[in-house]
């Protein structure tokens, strides 16, 4: 267990410093002028970018420009923005919202949609799953941008002018505390919540099928435990596989939805980064994406091995 | 109408009336709508086993031998099973006429079964312990450690070497042979009146196969239970059982004491399945097989199911279904527990 936790984070390295090579050579591909981007419509004064140019080391070859900013980022430095500003700064700044928005993001798709799978297995082909089918259908063929505009209209602009209910605040404010959070939260779930649903309800039903399920009704359980203890056990590993991966994309931010409900979060500056051309920043935060997105599926495959302990990692 | 005297019927009186048997099925019938029509998995099953008695269940796969021990247990589903006909009366109560949960609370501490498959019939994310374990957290509410002591004791009861330190493991971790003791051990755990063991050794190696039969003989010798033992293996059969009931297509076709049917067979089946045993004194010989193939369920060949594969098919085979005829000696005296339901019962037996 050990040795193999070891074994897994230093396979990590190589694919951090790939990932990091890759985008750092698609930020420096991207058209256009940095500096020039800085000025907006006017001329930059060529003295001024000259200076700029030499600071950020714009003028070194690719490689070299790239040496120097991984040789930094080892030693925990993000480096600056174009306006001088630390990166590291900007990420610690963002990333609060994010994370609030993701937990909360996953635990409503995670509660809710193992809930409604399970009980759309047990009901199978009656209305009640009939309903989840539909309307999960309905959910994953809806972009976010009309489900987010939709729900802010319904939740938040209506529910309030005609039944007076102001719970969900249609634009992010922080002192709303974790209110501010559940619509922005909803919309960023939702396709996913619809395949957490449907994931469960098929594993479920898969389960129920099963020689063990069948042994433990013939031991005169309730059907509670039954379908908990015996079933639902085994069926949950494939569910956990994807709330896992999910939890590492969540964590990456959500550009629309962020842009929807106005909140500043990390999808928000990786946007923005990239309008703008800054590559320190760009490849600062897609390096903690990926941190993230290891950590994430690291932490999937050890709960593998709680969940079935037929699985042992050596 | 009567659904309140229905109810207050149950729980009904433990002791049955002297003489009755401890399980009796009557005419019971079983069919699964499915797509392609009606498939009647069993067609007018009876029979009956006393406390103590090893009823021995016989036929191919399809012939209904497993579905008619799952609609006693309960744990046919339904749908796309149903029962449209029949009685199943345990201690003289009809359990199809009982409420769901009284059913329940007979299934593991009346009735228990054990299934084929011992790897895939326990739950592999479960300790041994935690599924043995459970029969008397459920049924006699005991505390987690009491339940694990219980646990321990059963598993040594059937055998199960270092029964403590292995409480703990999970069932991949055990051979075959000790997974289907645990199968046992959970059957026996709440001391059942009758067991259902729908064919114990079919998964296991021959030289384990004999073990844990003498085991589940042992136990149900102990503990004088019933035992209705589900089979497709004539030499297993003959070790333990008192009687036999071969089935074919959905029906009994044979009924008979054990040794009888050994050395007299009164069904052209039975005679088909004794001659396909190998046997040590015709090496070298092409083995015998029955022709054909078994009956598609959903559509039984008119008359006795069996006429397509018989070799002594006549006529009335493929138009009259045969009922189960009293099977008798040759001047008419009576053979107790002997039943056949061919036409030519007694070319077959005496001739």
């Amino acid at each position: 267990m050990g040795r193999y936790l070891i074994r897994r984070l230093i396979q990590a390295i190589p694919v951090l410093i790939g990932a990091t090579f890759l985008i750092y050579w698609l930020s420096f591909k991207l058209p256009g002028d940095p500096i020039q981007a800085l000025a907006g419509e006017k001329k930059a004064d060529p003295l001024v970018a000259a200076m700029l140019r030499e600071k950020y080391h714009l003028n070194d070859s690719f490689l070299s420009q790239y040496w120097n900013y991984i040789s930094n980022l080892f030693q925990g430095n993000f480096g600056e923005t174009l306006t001088g500003r630390s990166v590291w700064d900007k990420i610690t700044e963002a990333f609060p919202y994010t994370m609030n928005l993701a937990i909360v993001a996953f635990l409503i798709e995670a509660v809710v949609g193992v809930l409604a799978g399970i009980m759309a297995a047990l009901r199978r082909g009656k209305f009640l799953d009939q309903l989840v089918l539909l309307s999960t259908l309905l959910v994953i063929s809806i972009p976010v941008f009309v489900s987010g505009f939709i729900l802010q209209l319904t939740l938040g602009v209506q529910l309030k002018n005609s039944w007076g209910i102001d719970f969900f605040p249609v634009s992010f404010n922080e002192n709303d505390g974790i209110r501010a959070y559940l619509l922005p939260a909803l919309v960023l779930a939702s396709t996913s919540l619809a395949y957490v649903a449907r994931l469960t309800r098929t594993s479920l039903m898969e389960t129920m099928r099963a020689d063990y399920v069948r042994t433990a009704t013939a031991k005169g359980l309730p059907r509670r435990r039954v379908v908990g203890r015996h079933a639902l056990r085994n069926a949950l590993i494939p569910i956990v596989t994807f709330l896992g991966a999910d939890l590492g994309s969540l964590m990456g931010g959500a550009v629309i939805t962020e842009k929807i409900f106005n909140i500043h979060g990390i999808g928000g500056l990786l946007a923005e980064s990239v309008y703008r051309k800054e590559g320190t920043v760009i490849v600062g935060v897609v390096s903690l994406l990926i941190i993230v997105y290891l950590v994430a599926n690291l932490i999937v495959d050890l709960l593998y091995a709680v969940l079935d302990p037929r699985i042992r990692y050596a | 109408m009567t659904t309140i005297s229905k109810t207050s019927n149950v729980p009904a009186p433990r002791s049955a009336p002297e003489g009755t048997p401890l399980l009796e099925v009557r005419d019971l019938h079983v069919e699964f709508h499915t797509r392609d029509g009606v498939a009647k998995a069993v067609n007018g099953v009876s029979y009956s086993v006393n406390a103590g008695e090893t009823l021995a269940v016989l036929g191919e796969s399809g012939s209904g031998k497993s579905v008619t021990a799952q609609a006693i247990m309960g744990i046919l589903d339904m749908p796309p099973g149903k029962i449209p006909h029949g009685e199943i009366l345990f201690q003289g109560q009809d359990l199809l006429k009982l409420p769901a949960e009284d059913f329940r609370k007979i299934r593991g501490q009346k009735i228990a079964m054990i299934f084929q498959d011992a790897l895939s019939s326990l739950n592999p994310v479960h300790t041994v312990g935690a599924q043995l374990g459970e029969m008397f957290r459920v049924h006699r509410g005991m505390s987690k450690k009491d339940a694990t002591a219980k646990a321990v004791e059963l598993m040594d009861r059937v055998k199960i070497p270092a029964a403590k330190a292995r409480v703990g493991d999970y069932p991949h971790q055990f051979s075959g042979g000790m997974r289907q003791r645990i199968m046992i051990a959970m059957a026996m755990a709440l001391e059942p009146d009758l067991i259902i063991a729908d064919e114990p050794t079919t998964a296991l190696d021959v030289t384990v196969q004999a073990q844990v039969m003498d085991l589940l003989a042992e136990l149900q010798r102990e503990m004088n239970m019933g035992l209705i033992l589900i089979t497709h293996d004539l030499g297993v059969v003959a070790d333990v059982a008192d009687k036999i009931a071969v089935m074919y297509g959905g029906r009994i076709v044979e009924n008979a004491p054990v040794h009888e049917i050994y050395k007299r067979p009164a069904h052209p089946y039975t005679r088909g399945l004794l001659d396909s045993i190998p046997r040590l004194d015709q090496k070298g010989q092409e083995l015998y097989a029955i022709k054909g193939l078994p009956p598609n369920l959903l559509n039984i060949p008119s008359g006795c199911a069996f006429n397509p594969r018989c070799p002594k098919a006549q006529d009335i085979c493929r138009t009259d279904v045969p009922v189960l005829h009293q099977v008798t000696e040759r001047d008419g005296s009576e053979l107790p527990g002997r039943g056949s339901a061919c036409h030519f019962w007694k070319e077959q037996i005496h001739g």
